[in-house]
């Protein structure tokens, strides 16, 4: 079975093949749509194969586990690569238009192909090492993506976000060190039973990992105090790359988070440092929403609002920290209709701010208005899309929003609940400040700096792969069941680790022959 | 020699968090250069220090000899190394750039992007 090589493979090919045609815009613009199509088409394969059969791996040059580097499908992981493909596939659609010659010259599409690989790698992976691999190929390529422009802005957004996540990337490759010379293994399921060995003999050893672990993927996931590379960077590239960033970069911190705390840390380990991580989540949820209520620039305050979704989607991870089955299956459940929610969502509203541009030449809210009566289709597609992401019924926000309210209620979290609830309310009162800038007050008679005097009619071609996604989204909150049921199917497997390891077959006494913690300090005596 | 190197990695995040702190872009990039350092030692440190012989197979057995040296660090740190370079001189390149928009070195100047 190749299906879980596809993913990767294809989109990084498709990458050398735009680079090959460097000269030529047409041909990379020819080469990125079949490429993504061919994402798209492995990923949905992929989707159906794992929800029949439960886990689809391969093992990478025919090594056993743990040997060689396995590629593990399960449901979840499944699901974040259809996203990642859906998404890639209509920004690439809509980047035919809103890149430019120049940007296609110094590789646009190549860079948004061997993103979408990396993506596709990171949630495939079964192994840590390789995991941290994935992470550096999408952040090189998210590094370029962001400063392609060329500008002081996208040079000062870029200059923040490669930092910061370089800190992160260091912590975890720290944390894999230390793991590798505890555990003396990086496969992840291997890892479950090392772990467990680890734990009985070391428990503070067990946290500090555990802790350290959380640490650097909550700053990949943009997590509160970690979050000051995302609204610092999200609103500098163009409309496109915004709108894979905000579907994407977070989501691969969360879904790192979500594998290591389910597969690798034993939950004597676990809970402490996912009650620190629930806290985290809803201040999160709130410094997110405070942080958009004083901007007047729709795609700062789009970027405000994704650390404050990330709030609510790491906190159904938080509740790992549970000791009640139910609750924790809930949370997990939560997490993935939420990250389907908020990764289609966003981009969605990236893309509307991406048509403003256009039509309007700014995307400050202040010198444009009157869109509502101007571009009523453009209206209406933002409308549907901030409801949904405000989280009014029927809307895909609307059951992401529940699914996590829920699982707080039944957790007994009160003051989560609340700040879920604050943030929610305070969000609906942003998009309505979107809406009232941009869309219901006149258009302002003389505005100095307004970048463009006339409004710029929007191509057809343009708009349609925005309108397909609203059209997605609507869908999913009309008829929520097949990804409510999907995200429950998927919850459960990923609470049950044994079934993992054994899908992935690792032999059992692996981690108990020469795997003892003492071994590089015993070994010293030997020089 | 573990506790001396574990100590000097230590070090080495130390100064890499205190470099990051400063407000000059050069010492940014010192900063991300001793962290990945410091990284890669934790991962080189990990199968400890031993004077082992090679992991090889010899000839007519069926596993290399039981004392046998852990290689798999040192394809681990190898590959973070090559990482750690392509990133850093990334951002080298980015704080020139840098440097040449803002015609200084200091951070708080780069206010621009922020709230």
């Amino acid at each position: 079975m190749l299906l879980p090589i596809l993913p990767i493979v294809i989109p990084m090919f498709a990458a050398a093949a735009a680079m090959l045609a460097w000269r030529s815009v047409a041909w990379q613009r020819g080469v990125a749509v079949a490429g993504m199509g061919g994402l798209l088409a492995s990923a949905l394969a992929l989707l159906f194969t794992v929800d029949r059969e439960g886990f689809v791996l391969v093992q990478v040059g025919s090594w056993p586990a743990p040997f060689g580097i396995t590629l593990v499908a399960d449901r979840f992981s499944a699901i974040m690569v259809t996203l990642a493909a859906v998404m890639g596939f209509l920004v690439c659609l809509f980047s035919l238009h809103e890149a430019n010659r120049r940007d296609v010259h110094r590789g646009f599409f190549a860079l948004l192909l061997v993103l979408l690989s990396g993506v596709s790698g990171a949630f495939l992976t079964g192994d840590l090492f390789n995991l941290y691999v994935w992470f550096e190929v999408l952040l090189i390529s998210s590094f370029v993506l962001l400063s392609l422009g060329g500008g002081r802005l996208q040079l000062e957004g870029a200059m923040k976000y490669v930092a910061l996540n370089l800190v992160g990337s260091m912590l975890f490759l720290t944390g894999t060190g230390v793991l590798y010379g505890v555990a003396h293994t990086l496969n992840m399921a291997d890892l479950h039973g090392a772990m467990q060995e680890v734990q009985r003999q070391n428990p503070t050893l067990a946290l500090a990992l555990a802790a350290v672990f959380a640490t650097a993927f909550s700053l990949k996931a943009a997590v509160f105090p970690l979050f000051f590379w995302l609204p610092a960077s999200y609103h500098v590239p163009s409309s496109g790359v915004c709108a894979v960033f905000a579907a994407m970069l977070t989501k691969v911190g969360v879904y790192a988070l979500v594998r290591t705390f389910t597969v690798v840390f034993p939950e004597a380990a676990a809970g402490p440092v996912m009650t620190a991580v629930l806290i985290a989540a809803a201040v999160t949820m709130v410094s997110g929403v405070l942080g958009a209520v004083t901007q007047y620039e729709m795609k700062r305050i789009l970027a405000w609002h994704s650390v404050s979704q990330v709030g609510y989607i790491v906190a159904g991870v938080g509740l790992l920290a549970s000791p009640n089955e139910d609750v924790r299956t809930l949370g997990l459940a939560a997490t993935i209709v939420f990250l389907v929610h908020h990764g289609t969502i966003k981009p969605a509203l990236f893309l509307v701010a991406g048509l403003i541009n256009r039509r309007e030449g700014t995307t400050e809210l202040k010198p444009i208005g009157g869109l509502a009566g101007a571009a009523p289709w453009l209206a209406a597609l933002f409308l549907l899309s901030a409801l949904s992401l405000a989280g009014l019924p029927p809307s895909s926000g609307f059951w992401a929003k529940f699914a996590v309210l829920k699982a707080l209620v039944v957790a007994q979290e009160w003051w989560v609940l609340a700040a879920a609830l604050a943030a929610g309310l305070l969000t609906l009162m942003s998009m309505m400040k979107i809406w009232n800038e941009a869309f219901w007050k006149n258009r302002p008679e003389k505005a100095e700096d307004y970048a463009a005097s006339e409004a710029r009619p929007i191509p057809k071609s343009f708009a349609a792969p925005l309108v397909v996604l609203v059209i997605l989204v609507t869908l999913i909150g009309l008829w929520p069941q097949p990804l409510l049921g999907y995200a429950d199917r998927a919850a459960e497997q990923l609470l049950d680790p044994d079934a993992y390891v054994e899908a992935v077959g690792v032999p059992r006494d692996t981690f108990t022959t020469g795997a003892t913690m003492e071994a590089p300090l015993a070994k010293e005596g030997v020089e | 020699m573990f506790v001396v190197l574990a100590i000097v990695t230590g070090a080495l995040f130390t100064c890499g968090f205190y470099l990051l702190m400063q407000r000059s872009l050069t010492k940014l990039i010192l900063g991300l250069l001793l962290l990945s350092h410091a990284a890669n030692l934790a991962v080189f440190l990990s199968a400890g220090l031993t004077r082992s012989p090679a992991p090889l197979v010899e000839l007519g057995e069926s596993a290399p000899p039981a004392d046998a040296a852990d290689p798999l660090p040192q394809a681990l740190v190898l590959t973070a190394i090559v990482i750690g370079f392509a990133v850093v001189s990334f951002a080298a390149v980015l704080v020139r750039r840098m440097g040449e928009a803002l015609s200084s070195d200091d951070l708080d100047l780069m206010r621009r992007s922020d709230t």
